[in-house]
């Protein structure tokens, strides 16, 4: 018996020794990233990691310098994610509504259509559609991104048909016998008894819109027009070296309201991962 | 008796089809639905004015490409510049003309069959719906039809439509220098550029080496984080481990950064001259380590830096899993005397990877696809000499990113594109067949 005890004080302070190391290679990349956006000058390269004379001159310049644009580029980037999670949700929740709830000619032939098109490389679409707009002429403009950003959304509707599929049935058919309509159901019914699957998918689409820079950094052509995610990508990738604490700040703040709603809203997170996981 | 009282009705409902066959609406009226059957003819003179001078044009653009480049044309002593075709315009044209084409056929039938079907309710003897009557129809029974209309359209024009625009284009010679419209013309080229891909020198020799790189990268990208993830998991879920929850918040701050962010923070910690990093090294006496610059070491530094960012899905996944695993299990292992690793081995494990599997190939499949890492991480370096535009570290995607972006070599981008679908494809359909979810999904209800 004290044995077993002691094997499982080693045990436990094993464990805690590992949680403990695992937590700091967690954290450590975010302190040293915090630290360095207060730290004066612009290297890279510090002795310590707290500065010992810290600065907030960084996050300053980053509005008034005319090299950033931190203000605009937050304008746009709020636009851009506020309209798309707008656009996307509509989109995404009509499609899986029908998908679950209703039976008619051609839905399997649709749901493997979905399927299908979500195998093929996610920015396939976009080189194409990148070509198709600089042929067209309508490159750097916001709405072209939104337009494409929401308009692929439907893809991703299995998800939320999953969760739909795991409301009773039982739950309209009472409605029905009621005399509610369709869009009464949809509406009383089904989207209250989903807020948690909405709430996942909503901050998903906004926290991708958000960062995404790939398909911004190539509709996006002048600076005044840039989103947060393509100024920071242009921060490392043309002058690392000379104003990295500068990048330090930067992407501090776009990290910051992702992180924070994530951290809130881990509950809906969990739930919606987990979700995703049962249906594979 | 009775066949006459059928035929009747069916003679005059084969009317009202051939009516509106002839001209949309034209049965409609008959059937003296007007509102409908107005706005059903109008409709067909739009179609029709659109489609009769395009659909000649388009059949004509898809197939020759287009015929005379834009350039300077040598008219009697002078150079004078002409409007020649341009061939991508054409395909894109082409496209939409077609896609108008089909919807038009589509609402042919339509058109007929409720011609036809409205007047067998009239001959009946039942009242036709009026306008208002037929709105309502259309809400209660085919409301999963308007509630797909949008998105529909959506996923149309800015995912089906660029997916096949590709690709055609990977049939054809698009690419820079020698074919760029307007200058020059793009013609069809049929399967020279997969054959191309797959055995001509440079090319080949690339995509192999990327293929092995992309497919090596997915099988070890999933593996790490999905164990790394249970391993993680299990520790917070021991008995005895206290604030499990504060635990599980801190395991998770790496999924709520933003990829991106993390991955450019990363990026400079891994510095080879400055970073953090090699400072700590030397700082212990270690030598410094080329952690993006060496070919073989970028490869282990998107790997770890892949493993930080993914463990926490797997994590979350796995603490679900372990959740609905049935104690008593654990307290018959107990009663049998077998050790926790027994009890690992025999009820967690299995239970575990019974549940996650099917995630664990849609993972794999996912990592294939994986730009953001290597893009923000290594952008695909180190060079690589023997490499046709592409590093040491780009995987299939980056290699066609690069390909489209900085070297306009269209159609073979589009190629590999086609590649990567069918290896994603063939690994997903594999992966449905053996769940099941998607035949059995009426069963949960």
């Amino acid at each position: 018996m004290i044995g077993k005890k002691k094997t499982s004080i080693i045990r436990l302070t094993l464990s805690y020794i590992l949680l403990g190391l695992i937590a700091l290679t967690v954290f450590y990349p975010t302190l040293w990233i915090l630290m360095s956006s207060i730290r004066p000058g612009t290297s890279i390269y510090s002795d310590t990691l707290i500065p010992s004379n810290p600065t907030f001159e960084h996050y300053i310049n980053l509005f008034t310098s005319s090299q950033y644009m931190y203000g605009q580029w937050y304008m746009n980037t709020l636009k851009i994610a506020v309209f798309n999670t707008l656009i996307a949700l509509v989109l995404v929740i009509c499609t899986a509504y029908a998908l679950s709830r209703f039976r008619f000619r051609g839905r399997k032939t649709l749901m493997s259509t979905i399927l299908v098109l979500g195998m093929f490389p996610g920015f396939m679409a976009m080189i194409a559609v990148y070509i198709l707009l600089l042929q067209l002429d309508l490159l750097d403009s916001h709405w072209a991104l939104i337009l494409v950003y929401s308009a692929g959304a439907p893809l991703g509707a299995f998800l939320v048909k999953g969760f739909f599929d795991t409301i009773p049935k039982s739950l309209e058919e009472a409605a029905r016998i009621d005399g509610a309509s369709h869009f009464t159901i949809f509406t009383k019914i089904m989207l209250p008894l989903s807020k948690p699957m909405i709430t996942y998918v909503a901050l998903t689409t906004f926290a991708g819109s958000w960062v995404d820079f790939i398909f911004a950094r190539m509709v996006l052509r002048t600076k005044e027009n840039w989103t947060l995610a393509v100024g920071l990508w242009d921060m490392v990738a043309n002058n690392s070296s000379s104003s990295f604490t500068m990048f330090a700040a930067g992407s501090v703040l776009i990290a910051v309201p992702i992180t924070l709603l994530f951290l809130f809203l881990q509950r809906f997170l969990v739930e919606g991962l987990t979700a995703g996981a049962s249906k594979g | 008796m009775d066949t006459t009282m059928k035929q009747a009705p069916a003679s005059k409902a084969t009317q009202a089809a051939v009516m509106s066959a002839i001209v949309w609406g034209l049965g409609q009226f008959y059937n003296r639905q007007f509102v409908k059957g107005a706005l059903l003819l109008a409709t067909e003179i739009m179609m029709l004015l659109y489609l009769i001078p395009a659909l000649p044009q388009a059949v004509w653009g898809i197939v020759t490409l287009g015929e005379t480049p834009t350039g300077r044309v040598k008219v009697g002593k002078m150079y004078q510049m002409v409007q020649g075709d341009h061939s991508i315009f054409l395909i894109i044209e082409g496209l939409i003309t077609i896609i108008v084409f089909l919807l038009f056929i589509w609402m042919f039938v339509a058109v007929v069959r409720d011609a036809y079907r409205v007047r067998q309710t009239i001959e009946r003897g039942d009242q036709e719906n009026n306008f208002i009557q037929s709105l309502q129809y259309v809400g209660e029974n085919k409301f999963a039809q308007l509630l797909l209309a949008l998105p529909a359209t959506g996923v149309l024009f800015f995912t089906i439509m660029p997916i096949v625009f590709m690709i055609m284009l990977a049939f054809t010679n698009y690419s820079a220098p020698k074919h760029i419209p307007p200058a020059n013309l793009v013609d069809w080229v049929g399967f020279k550029n997969f054959t191309d891909l797959l055995t001509l020198g440079t090319w080949s020799e690339t995509f192999y080496g990327v293929l092995t790189w992309t497919i090596i990268w997915a099988i070890i990208a999933t593996v790490s984080c999905y164990f790394g993830g249970i391993l993680v998991a299990l520790l917070i879920q021991q008995a005895g481990i206290k604030f499990k929850t504060m635990w599980r918040t801190i395991f998770i701050i790496p999924y709520a950064i933003p990829q991106m962010v993390s991955f450019l923070i990363m990026r400079n910690m891994f510095n080879g001259e400055f970073g953090p990093i090699n400072q700590y090294l030397s700082y212990f006496g270690l030598g410094k380590v080329p952690w993006l610059s060496d070919p073989f070491w970028a490869k282990v530094t998107v790997l770890m830096v892949n493993t930080w960012v993914g463990i926490p899905v797997s994590m979350v996944l796995v603490l679900g899993v372990l959740t609905t695993i049935p104690k008593d299990l654990y307290e018959a292992a107990d009663v049998d005397g077998a050790s926790a690793w027994q009890k690992f081995r025999a009820i967690t494990m299995p239970m575990v990877l019974y549940s996650t599997a099917p995630i664990l190939i849609m993972q794999f499949a996912g990592n294939i696809n994986n730009f953001n890492v290597i893009f923000l991480m290594t952008g695909g370096n180190p060079a690589n000499g023997d490499y046709q535009y592409a590093g040491s570290t780009d995987l299939l995607v980056t290699w066609l990113y690069k390909l489209t972006l900085d070297n306009h070599k269209y159609s073979m981008a589009a190629a590999i594109g086609i590649i990567i679908f069918i290896i994603v494809a063939s690994l997903s359909i594999w992966n449905y067949r053996r769940t099941r979810s998607f035949r059995e999904e009426d069963m949960i209800q």
